[in-house]
């Protein structure tokens, strides 16, 4: 985990963030393929998967370009390492049921097209082509997992105490997103991307909104787990997950489709 | 059965100018709710441009076991078709 010193070092590390969220969130959504509680859901979330996927093609790829060591986006998620993901801690706790998923798509994708948004201003030219491509896909899921909150939140009296109860476990993974770093101030310099405290204002009013009409009440602590966008300490849950989503690459090296 | 959700009919405009048609059903809470599914489960693959969905208990249709009356009267009336008319040329394609 060095400290970026110079622009590339930052830029490769910025864009390992934005990849390493979509995909590791990407891999989570994925996992529920087969097994949700009815199949428009099923479909709508291997959509989403199969988006962020895409969105994570486009990230390390450039990841990999700007790193210039002759390594593509499978690379760079196939053959790192746990301590080399850059994604933040709320895109690899484990699904946990169909109300968690939900809340914690929802509390990604509002972070997530906030973000999306300032970095299709971004200075650099393939960083604002590829926010402009996912942005769309983003204001979809956006739309779709705030609904299915406030349905839930806002439903059945079992449906009201399990939103209620994701929402308490996954509040604390919240701040991580809006942290900065020397990574972060070195962006904001060459205007690549924003800082994300910058964020927040914009994502409190949204979130507060949403689950205001989901009738959940938001827990009253700043407490935030860190470590995921730095790489200092990820949970136990993503060698887990990695084990599932490497062992082919792992197994049988250079196998192609 | 009460826990399900109800049933809706989905109509699918593939391009601007075609009608909607009908493409399948799906089930959801409600009508916004159906349209996204629609989009989820219909459109991945470029097919539309416009999404309708109708509950299927509005749909009133007609019964198979009144076919008889209903449709056999017009087998023998081959004058309703409009291939006894000569089309003056000047008209052009109908």
């Amino acid at each position: 985990m060095a400290t970026p010193v110079n622009k590339e070092d930052a830029f490769s590390q910025f864009l390992l963030r934005m990849g390493d969220n979509t995909l590791i969130l990407g891999h989570r959504v994925s996992e529920w393929c087969g097994h949700a509680p009815v199949l428009e859901e099923d479909i709508a979330l291997a959509n989403t998967a199969l988006d962020l996927i895409g969105q994570t093609q486009m990230w390390l790829g450039l990841a990999a370009e700007v790193q210039g060591e002759g390594k593509s986006a499978d690379d760079l998620a196939f053959l790192r390492d746990a301590w080399d993901f850059r994604n933040v801690l709320l895109c690899e706790v484990p699904n946990g049921d169909f109300g968690r998923t939900l809340m914690r798509q929802f509390l990604f994708d509002a972070w997530h097209s906030i973000q999306l948004g300032r970095l299709m201003k971004s200075s650099d030219e393939r960083v604002a082509a590829i926010a402009e491509k996912a942005s769309k896909e983003v204001a979809y899921h956006l739309e779709r997992s705030a609904d299915t909150v406030v349905g839930l939140g806002d439903g059945t009296e079992e449906s009201h105490r399990r939103m209620q109860e994701a929402l308490d476990y996954l509040w604390p993974y919240v701040g991580e997103m809006f942290q900065s770093d020397e990574a972060d101030a070195e962006m904001v310099k060459a205007g690549i991307a924003p800082d994300p405290a910058s964020l927040r204002e914009e994502y409190d009013v949204l979130v507060s909104r949403i689950l205001g009409d989901a009738t959940l009440i938001i827990p009253d602590s700043s407490f935030a787990h860190k470590g995921g966008r730095t790489g200092a300490m990820h949970t136990e849950h993503l060698g887990h997950l990695l084990t599932q989503m490497q062992w082919l690459q792992r197994a049988y090296p250079g196998a192609k489709w | 059965m009460k826990n399900e959700w109800p049933l809706w009919e989905i109509f699918i405009r593939g391009q601007h100018g075609m009608s909607h048609r009908h493409v399948g059903s799906l089930h959801a809470p409600d009508a916004e709710m159906a349209i996204k599914n629609a989009r989820d489960v219909y459109t991945r693959r470029n097919e539309g441009v416009s999404i309708w969905v109708v509950e299927a208990n509005h749909i009133s249709a007609s019964s198979p076991s009144d076919k008889g009356p209903l449709y056999e009267p017009s087998e023998s009336k081959v004058y309703r078709h409009p291939t006894f008319f000569d089309i003056p040329e000047e008209v052009g394609a109908m």
